[in-house]
């Protein structure tokens, strides 16, 4: 609930993209969230990201499910279209959108009780079914709306704010994503904005279900010691094995001085995704590679991050169903509505 | 005129020959092959233009149990249930006992005589007839489908000789019926004769006949399911999101089977439409919702469970106000309950679902042809409304083929998208409110995701907002709105279909409403009651919420019986709530074994319960 209302006035020569927007133009409301909050940033890497990838705004569709992180797209895009639906639910919410438009962007932001408790099953499934969407989830390992308790992806052996120890084993989104077929899977931390925006610069370019699992410290339930979702913790934890530079089809490919650790991977819409490697063995289009090289390091204790798989060739929901080009919701009663004479067929093969 | 049901009841053995108007029961094994033999008869009748009402009465099982199938011969055009049965084909001997005792006194028992019935079985008032089909299959066909599947023609070919169904209807059907497989024509004919030679050899004729008649006309014989299906294709349905439950299944595989035919684009061969099988009952109104919100017309097809399951996401349709259809196709409940066998029991749960106070509109169609028409309106109900819309069938109209009026449609029939902003409204600089009502009748207009560059975005949520759609918790703000939506269930009033009265012939203190699958039996109750000398107007409720129409009904008479097929009076509960009506007004008529309501039920329920009331009505 925001009693603040942001002031309309911006400077005047403010910096504005291809499409003549400013950063403003894809700001929303004033946060509610805590200061300090990780989801604050992520807002912030959104914004970025779509005015880097000078996109208009109602072109976007913001979809989200109840806690946090769900509350987050009242606070960028402003001028795109958001549901803030039920908890656990966005995504099945989101596909339906999608199945009625194919031509918007949907931008699908959940958390990890949203998406890794009540919702694990729709996760699942919408990524199953190669929904052609962004799916964020704000990963704070806490459940924060209702002040503190654990969710399902807290460590085995993390202590919450209290004192108390969470002996169930965690639910690795990303790991998941990856087992279920999601076709761009990333992993970052609120932290680190230079590896976030391109992540998810990258995950809107991409055709298919585009997973990112953002690590964002909750202030005030989950960045004290013995969390393993602190910023510190995060930080000194966080391995990298590339970064990510993404360029629209449009631009000009420039060849990087480190040529031998890059890697050039162009998308289904002609976007290029640059990988610059960090751990020049690790291939980001080996599913099965990822899947064991993520078990390794995490059994290592480690926190793997940066663009983990990418299928550039994907097909998504709509390809499978075969739909028509149009969005099923351009439809007119003309294009819908059969004729009175096929019904008249109809009835003849009912007698 | 061949006699009623009523009249006929407990009719023991004579010579009478009585033609088109009894009760064939088939007992089968489910999972043999005797569904196709079944239907095979039923259109037998129906091309003869005899009215025939069937039913299926089946377990929750593919293979092994027991099934029927009960066909109703009525010239005089009663489709409800009877009760009773006058030919029982007793081809499955789990059931032989309760079988044979169902048939009335006087009336016949066909069965393989193949083994000798058993000795328990014996009742000497009625007719054991037969014909050894096993025996002749196994000396007919070696292959041990085969033996199982033609035995069940070689019956069809047995009653065609003893009822009279001429052979070349029998041909035609079989010839349309595999018209893609010819080979199948053949092989079906020859086992066809086989029961119908021994038959005419060795049978002794029957008391019951069929007669060619011209009752049938141009009507049809189809599911209520695939009508509904039927109707969202017409009504503009372009997303369908399901989760398989019987007795709906059928409705979302026979959508995705018409559109396939009728939604195909022609040149590029892709899909103008959408199914998706959700991964339970909650994706799918998720799914449907999410449509919803964006301009396209979707539905889902349920069941009581999946209601149930479904409630927090048809509170959230009712509160952010997006358009939804639900298909309930009702079973015995409640929870796993009876999954196939007919109820009309989530009523209550479908009006009020979800937490909070919510209210939803229902449609009751009462046969296929209104499935399809009430399939179709619900959508532009939805969109004109942006709630979630029920259409309430049950399992007896959903997975029974009805002899009904044929489809109806006419060309240049649009869709009604309620009140939506286009692009040029909002660039007209029309002000937007999302929950501004503008007209007063509690509807407001509302914008699909990506309209305009810059206006009329919004954000949707399930909590409480003001009329510009902003965040509020403020109490006057909510009362506001939850007293709109009440004014646009007033609305609703006036456009879900309007009941249909049938006055008595003379006047009388005697209401009686009912919906939905308890019409055909309702009708012939009336008729039966009416010879009884008890006069009662009646009037079929097609809607929720109830129109004055209903009430002032109710009002004009000194005793109404509310019929239905549930045990708590759900109808009767919704008009006492919704209507104020007193509730000594209302006098309920309830059956719920989970087989139809029948007019023999119905005529002594209604006949033991009147009270005897001294003042006719002033006026009604």
């Amino acid at each position: 609930m925001t009693y603040i209302t942001k002031p309309k006035f911006r400077h005047p020569e403010l910096e504005q993209n291809a499409r003549g927007f400013t950063r403003r133009d894809y700001e929303g409301k004033v946060s509610t969230l805590c200061a300090g909050c990780g989801h604050d940033s992520i807002s912030a890497a959104i914004i970025q990201a779509v005015y880097e990838l000078d996109l208009e705004p109602h072109r976007i569709a913001k979809m989200s499910g109840i806690g946090c992180s769900s509350k987050t797209p009242d606070y960028f895009l402003g001028a795109s279209h958001g549901f803030n639906s039920v908890h656990g639910r966005m995504p099945s919410v989101l596909t339906g959108a999608n199945l009625a438009n194919r031509d918007l962007i949907y931008m699908g932001v959940s958390g990890d009780g949203d998406s890794a408790s009540i919702g694990l099953g729709q996760f699942a499934h919408s990524i199953r079914r190669g929904v052609d969407m962004v799916y964020i989830v704000e990963n704070n390992g806490v459940y924060g709306l209702t002040k503190g308790q654990f969710s399902a992806t807290s460590d085995r052996g993390s202590r919450s704010k209290r004192g108390v120890v969470n002996h169930d084993a965690p639910i690795d989104m990303v790991a998941l994503a990856l087992q279920l077929g999601a076709t761009y899977v990333g992993r970052s931390f609120s932290g680190d904005k230079h590896q976030l925006v391109p992540l998810i610069k990258g995950a809107i370019a991409h055709h298919g279900a585009a997973f990112i699992d953002c690590l964002s410290p909750c202030v005030a339930f989950n960045n004290h010691e013995g969390s393993t979702k602190s910023y510190d913790y995060v930080r000194e934890h966080n391995e990298a094995v590339n970064f990510l530079d993404v360029i629209t089809g449009r631009a000009p490919i420039k060849l990087d001085q480190e040529a031998g650790a890059l890697a050039i991977v162009e998308q289904h819409d002609g976007s290029t995704l640059r990988l610059r490697k960090i751990h020049t063995d690790y291939d980001p289009s080996d599913r099965v590679g990822a899947m064991a090289y993520l078990t390794e390091r995490a059994a290592a204790g480690e926190i793997v991050t940066g663009l983990l798989y990418v299928d550039p060739n994907a097909e998504d929901h709509h390809d499978y169903l075969n739909t028509v080009e149009a969005p099923l919701n351009t439809l007119d009663s003309e294009a819908l509505i059969p004729s009175a004479s096929a019904l008249d067929k109809i009835n003849a093969s009912l007698r | 005129m061949p006699a009623t049901i009523t009249e006929r009841e407990g009719e023991s053995a004579g010579s009478a020959i009585i033609t088109n108007d009894f009760v064939i029961k088939f007992a089968n094994v489910n999972g043999s092959g005797s569904a196709s033999a079944n239907s095979l008869f039923a259109k037998c009748v129906l091309r003869m233009g005899v009215p025939i009402a069937a039913r299926n009465i089946f377990p929750s099982n593919i293979q092994g149990l027991p099934t029927w199938y009960e066909v109703r011969v009525s010239e005089a055009g009663w489709l409800g249930r009877r009760g009773g049965v006058d030919l029982m084909v007793a081809m499955n001997p789990q059931t032989w006992a309760e079988d044979v005792r169902s048939i009335g006194p006087g009336f016949y028992l066909f069965h393989d005589t193949t083994k000798p019935l058993p000795p328990s079985m014996a009742r000497d008032d009625i007719h054991v007839i037969g014909a050894p089909l096993t025996r002749i299959c196994n000396e007919t066909y070696a292959d041990p489908r085969q033996r199982q599947l033609f035995k069940n023609i070689m019956y069809v070919g047995a009653l065609a000789h003893l009822l009279g169904i001429p052979t070349d209807t029998v041909e035609r059907l079989l010839q349309e019926e595999f018209a893609a497989k010819p080979k199948l024509i053949d092989a079906n004919l020859h086992a066809f004769h086989l029961g119908r030679d021994y038959a005419q050899s060795s049978m002794a004729p029957i008391r019951l006949r069929l007669s060619p008649a011209d009752k049938v006309g141009d009507r049809i014989f189809v599911e209520g399911n695939s009508a509904c299906a039927l109707g969202a294709v017409y009504g503009g349905a372009t997303v369908c999101a399901w989760y398989p439950i019987t007795p709906s299944t059928s409705l979302a595989e026979a959508f995705t089977a018409h559109c396939k035919a009728l939604r195909t684009d022609s040149e590029s061969g892709k899909a103008k439409y959408a199914v998706v099988q959700g991964e339970d009952e909650i994706a799918s109104i998720g799914i449907v919702i999410g449509a919803g919100w964006n301009g396209a017309r979707a539905f889902t097809c349920t069941s009581g469970p999946g209601v149930s399951l479904m409630q927090e996401f048809i509170g959230l349709s009712y509160f952010a106000e997006i358009p939804a259809v639900i298909f309930d196709v009702q079973r015995g409940g409640p929870s796993t309950g009876m999954p196939t066998r007919t109820q009309q029991s989530d009523l209550l749960s479908a009006a009020y679902a979800s937490h909070g106070d919510t209210k939803h509109p229902m449609l009751f169609p009462a046969d296929p042809t209104e499935c399809f028409e009430m399939g179709a309106l619900a959508f532009d109900l939805a969109d004109r409304l942006q709630t979630t819309i029920f259409v309430m069938l049950d399992l007896d109209i959903g997975m029974n083929e009805w002899l009904c009026a044929p489809f109806a449609w006419e060309d240049g029939k649009r869709l009604d998208r309620g009140k939506v902003m286009t692009r040029d409204d909002l660039g007209a600089g029309i002000d937007f409110g999302r929950y501004l009502d503008v007209d007063g009748d509690g509807i407001t207009y509302r914008t699909y995701p990506g309209a305009h560059p810059n206006k009329g975005a919004y954000f949707t949520r399930g909590t409480s907002r003001d009329r510009y759609a902003r965040y509020s918790e403020e109490g006057a703000v909510y009362t506001d709105n939850m007293q709109r939506l009440l004014r646009k269930f007033d609305t609703a009033k006036s456009l879900v279909p309007a009941p249909v009265r049938r006055d008595a012939a003379r006047r009388t203190p005697y209401g009686v409403v009912y919906f939905g699958s308890t019409t055909p039996a309702m009708h012939e109750a009336i008729d039966a009651l009416e010879r009884q000398g008890r006069h009662v107007n009646a009037l079929r409720i097609r809607g929720f919420p109830f129109s004055d129409e209903v009430f002032d009904f109710i009002r004009a008479h000194e005793q109404v019986f509310v019929v239905e097929q549930n045990r708590d009076g759900q109808l009767r509960a919704l008009l006492i709530n919704e209507g104020g009506v007193h509730p000594t007004r209302l006098t309920p008529v309830l059956h719920y074994d989970g087989t139809p309501i029948t007019a023999r039920f119905i005529t002594a329920e209604i006949a033991g319960q009147m009270k005897s009331i001294e003042t006719m009505p002033v006026s009604d």
